[in-house]
């Protein structure tokens, strides 16, 4: 299951909610422990990256937030502004005025204009040899293949022009599966497991781009053997609460009771997620890399949070 | 403060509302939620419900049977009530968003002719950029329900959000969408190509547009917007119809999430930027919470006992327990298992219960749905939350600040 990291570039996407931005942040924080330079891009900058790496605001120039592990937030402008000063040589940034200006407006009517810009700016970053990883919290699975297809449908709507020219080289590094690749988090839950499932579907054949890994995030451990399942069902149908009451002698039966259906519920979590989860195994292709990452009890937010996540992802890559 | 009336807070709430934005983070249940609230309205009052649903779990759409008609409402059978045990007082509707045909309907709406209309819709631009124009989803939502509420066909409207980039995005959606059209640059685009040129302001602009992208694919650009801008006078004050519905007093936000610390700070910031913009936030859904009990201190050291005393519980349990059920060392262990699953509980018990008191302050109705271990797929489990929604554990705040003048 090796070799994720060592892609140039990974995007990492999935349905809202399920914990993308911990995963990218610990995948680059296993990355830069490994002695990679890598680097984190938020795509969609709310400060979510920020927040996972505790590290203060991001901006559009990356920023060593570890030894070895930048960060930074996408701004689509500011990439316009570098894109303009690197390939046309535009001598101010005052004779760019009108062009900052007019951005909002092109970039909303022009399609993909914006997702050129944050793919370009990736590619760009990937070739000249900045990092040597650069992991994307990218859009989320609804957004991810316009995203990742912009190059394509510039390349058919654009007929001349610089830009033609360099989405050739964008598509090149994109199509690549040794170089660039797209991990999907999901959790064992029925709409993210659905959009994991359609997006692994259609995801190569319409963007070209490779999918590298699935990541199974927040799956409840396993509470009991099936034998132990049975005592536990026993003790429950059982009335067994009095009788742990009694043998313990200090407390009510209605406690034992709560903590009895706390672990009715864990086991009930469980089941939901594993018919979930089996789904997702059967729609995959076999040899695709699928990690299972527990459900966090404790802190699931922070530092903390990506630590843990980069010490299991770690386990169950074999990196 | 004196304690207010003993009806259900959420019932006084939709009997005074018209309309119901559901809205929040992305993966807290909020189309669950959008359902369940005019389920349980549509059960309880004898009103005419619809829930204009954007994206629904493949079997909550079946049981909803919106799947794959596009547009069109349909009617909720009262069978599906029955058969939960709910003899219905009013009627539940449900339609699901069809972005491409309402922008597609729109267009026809506001073109000035048949012609253009179907120049507009045959251009290849047009999909791309109803696809992709930023916030286009969030506008055609807000859009449609402007015209479902329009047509006055129904008593209560709940829709449900589309999952945004930005949980706000489609509070203005509607400004931007006037915004946009009311733009100098769009006039400056779709002005004949020479006087583009003459205008000192603009060369540098056109210049570098020119180098990049290439005349051609500017002159594309620019003939269709020169259609669309046929519709500016319709769509701009259309737009503003639709921003003002949602300023209505008949329209008030259900904000929904879960107590996970990230959703949480989301939901909060979202009902913040209700409160700037002066819209009501009438309902704050904390979804997916663990019962409170979890977060008992006789339970906690029961926990704590089956994990320090589980060889002497066992072996009392043994005698009890039927034979054939393995040994004390495995009764042992299942007690260990479950006192540390019940540990691990109660660290989220109390971390959402902290988070559930930060959120209820200052907010209008508060109210919280436990943890559902399987997912909702039919109108029973819709009104099991709806239950929750309505009757449960709720905390009204003693002034809302959200109210309107």
């Amino acid at each position: 299951m090796s070799g994720l990291l060592d892609r140039r570039l990974l995007f990492v996407t999935g349905k809202g909610g399920v914990g993308k931005t911990t995963v990218a942040a610990a995948l680059g924080l296993m990355a830069s422990e490994r002695g990679r330079r890598a680097l984190v891009c938020e795509v969609e900058p709310k400060g979510d990256v920020a927040a996972a790496y505790e590290c203060g605001p991001l901006g559009f120039v990356p920023r060593e937030v570890a030894p070895g592990l930048h960060a930074m937030e996408m701004d689509t402008e500011a990439s316009l502004r570098e894109y303009l000063r690197l390939n046309l040589r535009v001598p101010t940034i005052g004779r760019i005025g009108p062009v900052a200006r007019a951005f909002d407006f092109v970039a909303s009517a022009a399609p993909g204009v914006r997702e050129i810009l944050t793919v370009g700016k990736l590619c760009y970053e990937v070739r000249e040899n900045h990092f040597d990883l650069i992991v994307v919290d990218a859009s989320a699975t609804g957004n991810i293949v316009g995203q990742l297809a912009a190059p394509v449908g510039i390349n058919e709507l654009v007929k001349v022009g610089a830009v033609r020219s360099q989405t050739r080289w964008m598509l090149d590094i994109l199509g690549d599966p040794h170089q660039t690749g797209v991990c999907v988090v999901t959790t064992p839950e029925e709409m993210p497991v659905n959009e994991a499932v359609e997006l692994a579907g259609r995801l190569e054949r319409e963007t070209g781009v490779h999918l590298a890994a699935m990541v199974a995030n927040r799956v409840m451990p396993e509470l009991f053997s099936r034998g132990e399942q049975e005592i536990f069902d026993a003790i429950v149908a059982d009335g067994g609460a009095l009788h742990v009451a009694e043998a313990l002698g200090d407390c009510t039966e209605e406690a034992v009771t709560d903590v009895l259906n706390a672990a009715g519920l864990a086991v009930r979590i469980r089941r939901s997620g594993a018919a979930h989860l089996e789904r997702l195994r059967a729609a995959l292709d076999p040899a695709l890399p699928l990690a299972y990452l527990p459900y966090l009890f404790g802190r699931a937010y922070g530092a903390r949070a990506v630590r843990q996540v980069a010490d299991a992802l770690g386990e169950e890559l074999g990196e | 403060m004196t304690p207010r009336r003993a009806a259900s807070p959420v019932e006084s709430l939709l009997a005074a509302r018209e309309i119901v934005v559901a809205c929040g983070p992305g993966g807290v249940g909020k189309t669950t939620a959008a359902a369940a609230v005019a389920a349980t309205a549509a059960a309880r009052s004898g009103a005419k419900v619809l829930v204009l649903t954007v994206d629904p779990a493949r079997r909550l759409a079946d049981a909803l049977g919106v799947d794959g008609i596009g547009n069109a409402a349909s009617r909720v059978s009262p069978s599906t009530f029955t058969a939960a045990g709910v003899r219905p007082k009013g009627e539940l509707w449900a339609a699901m968003l069809d972005t491409k045909q309402s922008w597609d309907a729109l267009v026809r709406r506001h073109a000035p002719d048949r012609s253009t209309a179907d120049q507009i819709l045959a251009n290849p631009l047009y999909q791309n950029i109803t696809g992709r124009f930023a916030q286009s989803h969030e506008y055609i939502a807000m859009e449609r329900l402007y015209e479902i509420h329009a047509e006055g066909e129904y008593d209560l409207l709940v829709v449900d959000t589309p999952p945004t980039r930005n949980a706000l995005d489609f509070l203005d959606a509607p400004q931007r969408m006037a915004d946009f059209f009311a733009s100098g640059l769009l006039r400056w685009l779709i002005a004949p190509s020479r006087s583009r040129l003459v205008s000192l302001a603009s060369r540098p602009f056109y210049q570098v547009a020119d180098r990049i992208l290439g005349t051609q694919f500017l002159e594309d650009v620019a003939e269709f917007f020169r259609l669309f801008q046929s519709m500016y006078d319709g769509f701009v004050s259309r737009a503003q119809s639709v921003s003002g519905l949602l300023r209505d007093p008949r329209t008030t936000f259900m904000v929904v999430t879960t107590l996970e610390t990230v959703p949480a700070l989301e939901a909060a910031r979202f009902a913040e930027a209700l409160a700037e913009r002066h819209l009501h936030l009438g309902l704050l859904v904390a979804n997916k919470v663990l019962p409170p009990s979890f977060a008992d201190p006789d339970a906690e050291a029961v926990a704590e006992s089956l994990q320090t005393r589980s060889e002497a519980v066992a072996t009392a349990l043994s005698s009890t327990l039927a034979d054939g059920l393995g040994g004390v060392d495995q009764v042992e262990r299942v007690l260990q298992e479950v006192g540390r699953s019940f540990a691990n509980f109660e660290l989220v018990a109390r971390r959402e219960s902290e988070l559930l008191a930060e959120m209820s302050r200052g907010h209008s109705v508060t109210v919280t749905v436990p943890h559902l271990s399987g997912d909702v797929v039919d109108v029973a489990g819709l009104l099991e939350i709806g239950r929750h929604v309505f009757d449960g554990f709720a905390v009204r705040a003693d002034a809302p600040t959200t109210g309107l003048s």
